[in-house]
């Protein structure tokens, strides 16, 4: 499992970072969601990763985070999709008026001199 | 009229250097006394209110119609000037007493740290409440001659950047801090792209990529710093990293570097800085104003991280960074200097100014020794005041060059070309006569012109640290520490000298490209009509410059404040135990909770 995961948040931060350096304003958004992805992955792994763990606190079982999933890393994840969600949003409001203005999807509202 | 703006400015300033000093005597006097000195009182309970008074402005001023600018911006108005009030009163607090490390400490979910959130005030926050509330306020009083209508939802965005700023300053713990920093940025996107415009959405578009990249590396770094310590709270981290194993230490170190990352672009360290300048130049005047306490966010986080965490007591991890922090800032402080010289723009001249500002202060933290951040210290209030002064200024004077309207929009040339066509004039003998060959010499210029051309100086004075203005006392500040303090063999290390070389080179670079800008636009014999000045522009700068005036006043209670915090800050004992002490208000249900610090639940996953 512990493959898995290192194997995905590898990929998507390795594919958000490359995108990211592209030329064209849409790479660039997908690139950033990328990497937020991995970054909340990453987060979330922080917690370390357990099988059957109590999510909330049951009768019985010692108040410790050995018996536990840590509930810090998912309080935030949650908050930091929303604020990554809200950002990709308003980023997107900007794509598009760069569009208006410059009628190209270069970051930099002009094309390269080749 | 100046005299007395700068009088009635004294008031709330001085209670800045001196503690109640400045409480009046008569009988209505002592009615005032008593009411500031309960609501002193009561200043800890307030930690919460420059959270929610801006918040809640905010939602108000959401509600009401654009159309209503009027009353919008009143509201907004009446908001900063309380908030000012508030940062004010809660610096008076910390003020209080002999002892230099008073703290508050606010739980807001009434849970104890490090298990519930916790607001911390101690003097250097209020210090950056204090300096983000007076520039909040006259940014927005700049506003009202006309910014505020050149597009939707400008009071609410400026509320919330308010309420980022303030947060930023008074959280305690990592994620909030995140938090802050998200309604900071979210707020300043908005407020960059105020008013529109190719110039506006280009920089726009690369600010927000960059900010979202660096969101991305502080959740990086947090993360892993939560992984090794378990804990996000300041003050419980700065008492578990002596204590992290040496296997985890490494890991602990990626992730405190990481998260560094993302302060230092917002600080704008050489090379994070290259989106700075046109983003700042380009924004709106009062949001740019604005945005020159951003980077000295950047500056606060960073030495409040590095004084907790990495002080003398945090065993192996000890000083870890500031070597970067010294080298980065004198290459940040050489960059923006060039950058000045080069300049061509007033604006793009102010971004670049922030750039210096921000270099000097990092590279002088960086050296991590007590009276050199008390210097540091010294110089921040006044070169925060001066920069803010000199972006609000920055627009008057690009605005007298061109009375045409379409100037109100932000520069279509990204290409900083020259300000007149000087270089394509002809200049020949007879210079000093005007297109109608009238002599130019003895002919009275407009009274607007010349009290532009006062602040003008002011702020040139204070942005190059020439007597006798406060720029001149920070410098004499930071240079006297950096010759007083040898290393342990006795002698002024050699860093400690190219920092001052460097220091004062950059203050000669700045006063030529300052003297040549005012040259340009004073002395030019261009035809061009005089500027119209409005109250709600003018007094804004006036106010700041008096600021920095009164600085100047009370340089020694200035330098005394300095060394007490510096003091603080360096011994981050009694920060932590203040936080970790505070104890939540009884509750029907208070008696069944944890002792967080004695439960084995704290001691992480491991």
């Amino acid at each position: 499992m512990e493959i898995v995961l290192a194997l995905a948040i590898g990929t998507l931060g390795g594919c958000g970072v490359w995108l990211m350096l592209r030329p064209r304003t849409y790479q660039v958004i997908i690139g950033l969601s990328l990497l937020g992805y991995g970054v909340n992955l990453f987060i979330f792994s922080m917690g370390r990763l357990a099988l059957d763990s109590e999510p909330v606190i049951a009768p019985g079982l010692p108040a410790t985070l050995a018996q536990y999933t840590d509930p810090m890393p998912q309080a935030l994840v949650l908050t930091a999709i929303v604020i990554g969600f809200a950002m990709t949003a308003l980023f997107l409001v900007v794509l598009l008026a760069q569009r208006g203005f410059f009628g190209n999807d270069h970051v930099d509202g002009k094309e390269d001199d080749v | 009229m100046a005299r007395r703006t700068t009088y009635e400015h004294a008031g709330p300033t001085q209670v800045l250097m001196l503690p109640l000093g400045g409480a009046a005597r008569s009988a209505w006097g002592a009615q005032m006394t008593s009411a500031w000195h309960s609501a002193l009182a009561a200043a800890p309970q307030l930690m919460i209110a420059p959270l929610l008074l801006p918040l809640l402005t905010a939602c108000v001023l959401l509600l009401l119609s654009e159309r209503r600018h009027r009353l919008k911006g009143a509201l907004g108005l009446a908001a900063a000037a309380a908030n000012l009030g508030l940062a004010v009163l809660l610096l008076a607090w910390t003020l209080q007493g002999p002892e230099a490390s008073a703290y508050g400490v606010y739980l807001p979910s009434n849970w104890q740290a490090p298990f519930g959130i916790v607001l911390v005030l101690d003097r250097l926050s209020a210090l950056m409440l204090v300096l983000a509330g007076l520039v909040a306020l006259m940014a927005l009083l700049f506003a009202q001659a006309r910014w505020h209508k050149a597009g939707a939802h400008f009071q609410v965005l400026f509320q919330l950047q308010i309420m980022g700023l303030n947060g930023a300053f008074l959280t305690g713990d990592l994620f909030n801090l995140f938090v802050f920093f998200e309604v900071m940025l979210a707020a300043s996107y908005g407020l960059l792209l105020h008013g529109s415009g190719p110039a506006r959405v280009r920089s726009g578009l690369h600010y927000i990529a960059i900010n979202l990249a660096a969101s991305s590396l502080f959740l990086l770094g947090a993360a892993l710093i939560y992984g090794v310590t378990g804990t996000l709270n300041m003050a419980y981290l700065a008492a578990r990293i002596p204590q992290v194993a040496a296997a985890d230490r490494p890991l602990l170190h990626a992730g405190c570097a990481i998260l560094a990352v993302a302060f230092l672009a917002k600080a704008a360290m050489w090379p994070l800085n290259f989106w700075l300048v046109p983003a700042y130049a380009s924004a709106s005047t009062p949001s740019s104003a604005v945005f020159a306490l951003l980077t000295k966010v950047g500056v606060y986080v960073l030495l409040r991280l590095s004084t907790l965490l990495f002080s003398a007591g945090a065993g192996a991890s000890a000083g870890f960074g500031n070597s970067w922090l010294v080298l980065g800032g004198m290459a940040t402080l050489a960059f923006g200097t060039l950058g000045m010289l080069g300049a061509q723009r007033p604006a793009r001249l102010a971004g670049f100014a922030v750039i210096v500002s921000s270099g000097t202060l990092m590279a002088m933290l960086g050296l991590a020794r007590p009276e050199l951040t008390a210097g540091a210290l010294v110089y921040l209030p006044g070169s925060t005041l001066a920069v803010a002064a000199f972006f609000l200024l920055a627009e008057l004077l690009d605005r007298s060059r061109d009375p045409d309207p379409a100037a109100m929009r932000a520069p279509e040339d990204e290409e900083d070309r020259l300000p007149f066509a000087l270089a394509e004039q002809e200049l020949h003998a007879q210079t000093n006569l005007d297109d109608d060959e009238q002599a130019l010499v003895g002919r009275a210029i407009p009274a607007s012109t010349a009290w532009l051309g006062v602040a003008f100086i002011c702020c040139a004075l204070l942005l190059a640290g020439l007597p006798p203005l406060s720029g001149f006392i920070g410098k004499l500040a930071m240079l006297a520490a950096l010759l007083d303090t040898p290393d342990a063999a006795g002698t002024v290390p050699g860093l400690h000298w190219s920092l001052l070389g460097l220091i004062i080179v950059s203050g000669l670079c700045a006063l030529v490209a300052l003297s040549r800008v005012g040259m340009r636009f004073f002395w030019a014999p261009v035809g061009r009509g005089a500027p119209r000045l409005r109250v709600y522009e003018y007094a804004p700068i006036a106010l700041l410059v008096a600021a920095c005036v009164v600085l100047t006043v009370q340089a020694e209670a200035v330098v005394r404040f300095a060394n007490a915090t510096a003091m603080a800050l360096h011994r981050p004992q009694a920060y932590i135990d203040a936080v970790l002490g505070a104890r939540p208000v009884p509750t029907a249900t208070h008696g069944d909770r944890p002792n967080p610090i004695a439960q084995p639940m704290l001691q992480g996953p491991r």
